[in-house]
């Protein structure tokens, strides 16, 4: 029962490093923001299971917040967004797809071992747990930097909310309020950005975020 | 008595594995042409098309070396070996101490080193072509097939496929994510390996598009048929051993009589059947992938190697 308990903890814990990945591998924005969808769903299914074998109800309440904002309401306002904007095509990365998989590979493992060594002395699910969402994390940084498309960097940022969810429910849950302002400062984040794009697209034309630099007064 | 039966069972397994192997290429044939609703060829048709290059002349370029007659049995033996290692309807055969994975994977490379430069040998572009694409996709597929060796060797403590197994086989398992992960590199390194569909066409003369049939462009007769043969066999081997790796259930064990025997071959027939036709749904239902991202796709398959080996660091251990 114990080994099934952190088999399946482990299984939905690994799937998010992997959709991560699989939303680094990604070159098109609809299929971002299906991956990104099920990247919440997942986070949802790991969350939930925390809840369950670690008797605490009210993570479920997290696990339905990241089922109802990230994994269906997010994705279908991005949906919007992309459709207005008329952006559907190609994602631009800074660099190539096989060496951004190889820095992510190379932050998995720098999380790990980091993690192990912190963590020495709890619990292995929670050591585990806390291993996979600083990976989750320090790759939705990754994307954050080697993509040049704002939405896509939108997408980067809420993949990587959903680590420090996987965190925070890793290590014996934290205070419902908490996760609720959370939440909701996640919410909040994603309208200002949502304006913000619109605001930038008005004045650039484009929402390739290296216009910016031009505005700044870099790269004359 | 003692020698002579694990004998007779590796001889047994020697012959099943090369009799069976042009059928297995008829079924995934056959499948495929059901699917796209046609009624396709028998699925003993490989057979016969063995048979009627084995009776044809062979037709050699005039500058072509001996290496170029040479390697096509050399190709064939070192296939031949490696699809005869791995444990197909019993454990515990005569040779089953040398079944090493690692083993499995230098005489895949020899085999493919030996086409590549056979390729190369009569100088035509094509030839060129297919072979430098060869070498391209086998210096990607190579290190993610380590890897994924790696992971299952990790996890099962042993290299050796019949330990490998037997461990799979036992409830110590559990639901790992790692042999998840493991699975799906594993399969996209056997369709990019046996010039499947996304990676390569089987079935095309298209020159912007093959891969394997470049190489081969020049051989007629035995030498073809010789080579047919082989990769017909590399397909059984790797069908076989996600068989072996990942449904290691139905095996006949060590002197374990006639009968174990017989409902192990039965039990890997039908594995083999639902290799092919999984494989010819695939096939169906994806596009064919341009070269230039091959190495993305193969790149993928390496990187969930990886995942798998560095998640397997940080599992039930601790």
């Amino acid at each position: 029962m114990d080994n099934l308990v952190f088999d399946t903890a482990h299984l939905l814990a690994g799937g998010l490093v992997l959709m991560s990945f699989v939303l680094l591998y990604q070159d098109r924005l609809y299929a971002l923001l299906n991956i990104f969808a099920l990247h919440a769903a997942i986070l949802t299914l790991a969350v939930a299971w925390q809840a369950w074998f670690q008797h605490e109800p009210h993570l479920f309440v997290t696990a339905a917040i990241a089922l109802g904002f990230k994994a269906i309401a997010i994705p279908l306002a991005l949906r919007r967004i992309v459709a207005r904007l008329g952006i559907h095509r190609e994602v631009e990365t800074v660099i190539g797809i096989g060496s951004t998989m190889l820095a992510g590979m190379a932050l998995v493992a720098l999380s790990m071992v980091v993690m192990l060594r912190v963590t020495a002395g709890a619990a292995p699910i929670a050591r585990e747990d806390l291993a996979f969402a600083l990976a989750v994390v320090l790759l939705g940084l990754l994307m954050m930097v080697t993509r040049r498309n704002a939405v896509s960097q939108i997408v980067g940022f809420m993949s990587m909310e959903n680590g420090l969810v996987l965190a925070a429910t890793g290590a014996k849950g934290m205070p419902l309020v908490v996760e609720i302002s959370v939440a909701f400062s996640i919410l909040i984040a994603f309208i200002v950005i949502g304006v913000f794009l619109f605001r930038i697209r008005e004045r650039f034309d484009t929402v390739d975020i290296r216009a910016l630099d031009r505005f700044r007064g870099e790269r004359r | 008595m003692a020698v002579i039966q694990p004998l007779i069972g590796q001889a047994a397994q020697m012959l099943l594995v090369l009799g069976l192997a042009p059928l297995l290429t008829g079924i995934v044939r056959k499948t495929k042409a059901r699917l796209l609703r046609r009624r396709g060829a028998s699925v003993i048709q490989p057979y016969r098309d063995l048979a009627r290059l084995l009776r044809k002349d062979a037709v050699l370029a005039e500058n072509a070396s001996w290496l170029y007659r040479t390697a096509p049995y050399l190709i064939f033996a070192a296939t031949w070996v490696a699809a005869a290692l791995v444990p197909t309807f019993a454990t515990g055969l005569m040779f089953s101490w040398s079944a090493d994975l690692i083993a499995i994977i230098a005489f895949l490379g020899t085999a493919r080193f030996f086409l590549a430069l056979a390729g190369m040998d009569v100088g035509t572009s094509f030839g060129g072509i297919g072979a430098s694409r060869e070498a391209l996709i086998g210096s990607l597929a190579e290190p993610a097939m380590m890897m994924i060796v790696f992971t299952v060797a990790l996890i099962a403590g042993s290299t050796q496929l019949s330990t490998v197994a037997a461990f799979m086989a036992s409830p110590a398992v559990g639901l790992r994510v790692s042999l998840g992960l493991a699975l799906v590199a594993l399969v996209i390194v056997a369709l990019a390996e046996n010039a499947r569909i996304p990676v390569d066409n089987p079935a095309t003369h298209l020159e912007l598009t093959m891969v394997h049939e470049a190489m081969v462009l020049e051989y007629s007769g035995r030498h073809l048929a010789v080579i047919e043969l082989a990769a017909s066999l590399k397909l059984l081997l790797y069908v076989s051993l996600i068989a072996c790796l990942f449904a290691p259930w139905g095996f006949a064990p060590a002197g374990g009589g006639l009968a174990a025997d017989a409902l192990g071959i039965l039990a890997y027939l039908a594995k083999l059947a639902a290799g092919g036709a999984l494989l010819g749904l695939f096939e169906t239902s994806i596009a064919k992938m341009r070269v230039f991202r091959v190495p993305e796709f193969l790149g993928a398959a390496l990187m969930l190697g990886l995942l798998a080996a560095l998640l397997r660091f940080v599992s039930r251990s601790l």
